[in-house]
């Protein structure tokens, strides 16, 4: 009996279904989609580049890379012609080496025309204490997650890999990017914490035309962290940068250069 | 015509419909009871749910039938060795021993893990070396590997058919009697999906139940700092209770590389070497450590990251001032890393009657 009456209900859905060629065209919002992709100066990074490839950087060290993960959110698209701010107030992690998150579409729609397309390295301070974190990022494989010692939150990047330091060893390094904590002395401890500064930023993308299907590459210059305008000194600077203030805000700096609008495809 | 294709949809649909009367399996309708994991409000606060396969659901009938499958030898060739024969309950579902024995008296080459929280491995890489897809895949290994159990899986299926218990058992948990090796798979992994630990001394800390001693939240101190421990970065941080990021690792043991770990199974040199990090919790039923169990006391492990690392093409960035065989910790430090790290140990998990072997 269930199975009839099952039947009448699908024939008279189907039946009751309008002609398309009838239906009134009304222009429906665009969702807007993002591919992030990995440079050295231009040189694609690719998966077998990880571990093999030796890149020079501005100072003059020979490194490789082991792992470029990064978060990026707020993706917000700002009206060309009226100002009309439209922001997914959302996040990405990408993790380049596996190519996961390396296509994202922001939980947002919004109308065709001019934008001008923007969002923020890492988390601003209110998503960054949202209350109660985020299960996904609790999640990932390689923890997301910063010691409330160092002022809590999340990692905005993780940069790992190898350099070869003044004495001609291999060296491990870790580019690990945080909001900057300032301690009153180092090693940190539960109350050794005098200053947190926000220093996520805003990268802007300059203008791109929104039609119905609209894809942004977004480059990202890994050299560019070690270059502009702070030519960075791995020899100094290789390891246990999450609490050393100063590093974190050079970090900001050089960031600011990295990402560049790529190719536009509609 | 678009409204014609659509009346012939219904038309197959209603085919469907009334040919599945035609294939009525032997017990249509049956359902076993759903069972919810019993999960700590502050995982599910704070970590992505449990991962629970759809064609394998939690049951309690299923549950049951892989806690008695866990617990009986007969699924080895001889039928004296059983699951918890290597994975004991006392030791947190791992072995004392560095090397397991198998039914042949061969002993295996690498340190039987401990089985806990293994339904928050999001990433489904099983084992230390990441062969296995799924725990369900990850249970096959085992009951034919001929340094284990060395069976068929004919005649597991064979021997259970024959059994006057495990029919009804798997009628009762997947509604046949037809007994196969996936619903032999199926039913192990939802009583091991169930093997959930977090009721350590640590987690009632951050439940404000209780306080840390001194040692050990310096301990904790240690373990989070990047120029001492830096140990969150693989093995988490209070905000994420798993204290294993499940992921792979060469952790600076060898100069030469002899088991090849993830590389075996990826074939790509950069994986050479490298394990799946294990979590820190029940660190103090769950001697030895290492993949090859070759450390017999958390002293020694702390020695290793302290002074011990060795260099190798695929070790860890993450591993600090190799060239000086790691970061120096003072004795003092390491005496409360370890306080630290014993306090992430869950007596009620081994002592939880619900693992145990029955009567």
């Amino acid at each position: 009996m269930k199975k009839i009456v099952l039947l009448l209900l699908l024939v008279l859905t189907a039946l009751s279904c309008k002609n398309d060629d009838d239906a009134i065209l009304i222009q429906a919002d665009s969702s807007v989609d993002f591919t992030f992709t990995q440079n050295w100066n231009g040189q694609t990074i690719e998966n077998s580049d990880y571990q093999n490839t030796t890149y020079v950087n501005a100072n003059g060290e020979s490194m490789t890379l082991s792992k470029v993960n990064y978060l990026l959110s707020d993706f917000t698209f700002t009206s060309v012609t009226d100002g009309t701010v439209y922001a997914s107030e959302d996040y990405n992690l990408v993790l380049a080496r596996d190519g996961e998150n390396t296509t994202f579409t922001p939980d947002i729609e919004i109308p065709e025309g001019d934008y001008t397309v923007s969002f923020t390295f890492g988390f601003d301070d209110e998503d960054n204490d949202k209350e109660g974190g985020y299960n996904d990022l609790n999640s990932v494989d390689g923890f997301w997650s910063v010691p409330a010692m160092l002022g809590g939150g999340y990692h905005y990047q993780r940069i790992e890999g190898t350099y070869i330091n003044n004495a001609a060893e291999v060296t491990n390094f870790q580019f690990h990017t945080v909001r900057a904590n300032r301690h009153e002395t180092l090693p940190p401890g539960p109350d050794t914490l005098v200053e947190l500064r926000d220093t996520s930023f805003e990268v802007n993308l300059g203008t791109v035309s929104v039609g119905t299907t609209t894809n942004i590459e977004v480059k990202a210059n890994i050299a560019e962290w070690f270059n502009n305008p702070i030519t960075w000194d791995l020899n100094e600077r290789f390891m246990v940068l999450m609490p050393n203030f100063q590093a974190q805000l050079d970090m900001k700096e050089n960031g600011n250069t990295v990402f560049e609008l790529g190719a536009v495809t509609q | 015509m678009k409204n014609l294709s659509g009346i012939w949809s219904i038309f197959f649909m209603a085919g469907c419909l009334f040919s599945c009367s035609d294939d009525t399996p032997q017990n249509e309708g049956y359902i076993p009871t759903p069972l919810d994991l019993n999960t700590p409000e502050f995982f599910d606060n704070s970590i992505l749910p449990p991962v629970i396969p759809q064609d394998n659901p939690q049951t309690v009938e299923g549950v049951a039938l892989g806690k008695k499958l866990f617990f009986d030898p007969i699924l080895s060739g001889d039928k004296t060795l059983n699951c918890a024969g290597c994975h004991q309950p006392e030791h947190a579902f791992s072995d004392p021993r560095q090397f397991s024995v198998g039914i042949s008296g061969e002993e295996g080459f690498r340190n039987a893990m401990p089985l806990h929280n293994l339904a928050y491995n999001f990433r489904e890489k099983f084992n230390w070396d990441g062969s296995a897809n799924s725990l369900e895949e990850q249970m096959f290994g085992p009951v034919t590997n001929p340094i284990e159990m060395n069976n068929t899986w004919s005649n597991v299926e064979a021997t259970l058919q024959e059994s006057s218990t495990y029919p009804r058992l798997f009628l009762e948990a997947f509604g046949t009697e037809r007994i196969d090796s996936t619903l032999v798979t199926k039913a192990i992994s939802q009583f091991i999906r169930t093997l959930i630990s977090g009721n350590s001394k640590f987690d009632r800390y951050l439940n404000n139940e209780i306080s840390l001693t001194p040692q050990e939240e310096n301990g904790l101190n240690v373990f989070l700092d990047e120029s001492r421990g830096d140990c969150f970065h693989c093995h988490g941080l209070p905000s994420t209770p798993l204290w294993t990021d499940n992921a792979f690792h060469n952790n600076g043991l060898d100069e030469v590389i002899t088991d090849r770990g993830l590389g075996n199974v990826t074939g790509d040199p950069r994986d050479f070497g490298l394990f799946r990090s294990p979590s820190l919790r029940n660190l103090a039923y769950t001697a030895p450590y290492m993949h090859d169990g070759r450390f017999g006391t958390l002293e020694e492990v702390i020695d290793h990251y302290s002074e011990g690392l060795v260099y190798s093409e695929t070790i860890d960035p993450l591993m600090k001032k190799v060239s000086e065989g790691g970061v120096g910790l003072t004795e003092s430090d390491k005496a409360d890393l370890k306080a630290f790290l014993l306090s992430l140990s869950d007596p009620s998990f081994i002592s939880n009657p619900d693992f145990q072997r029955p009567n």
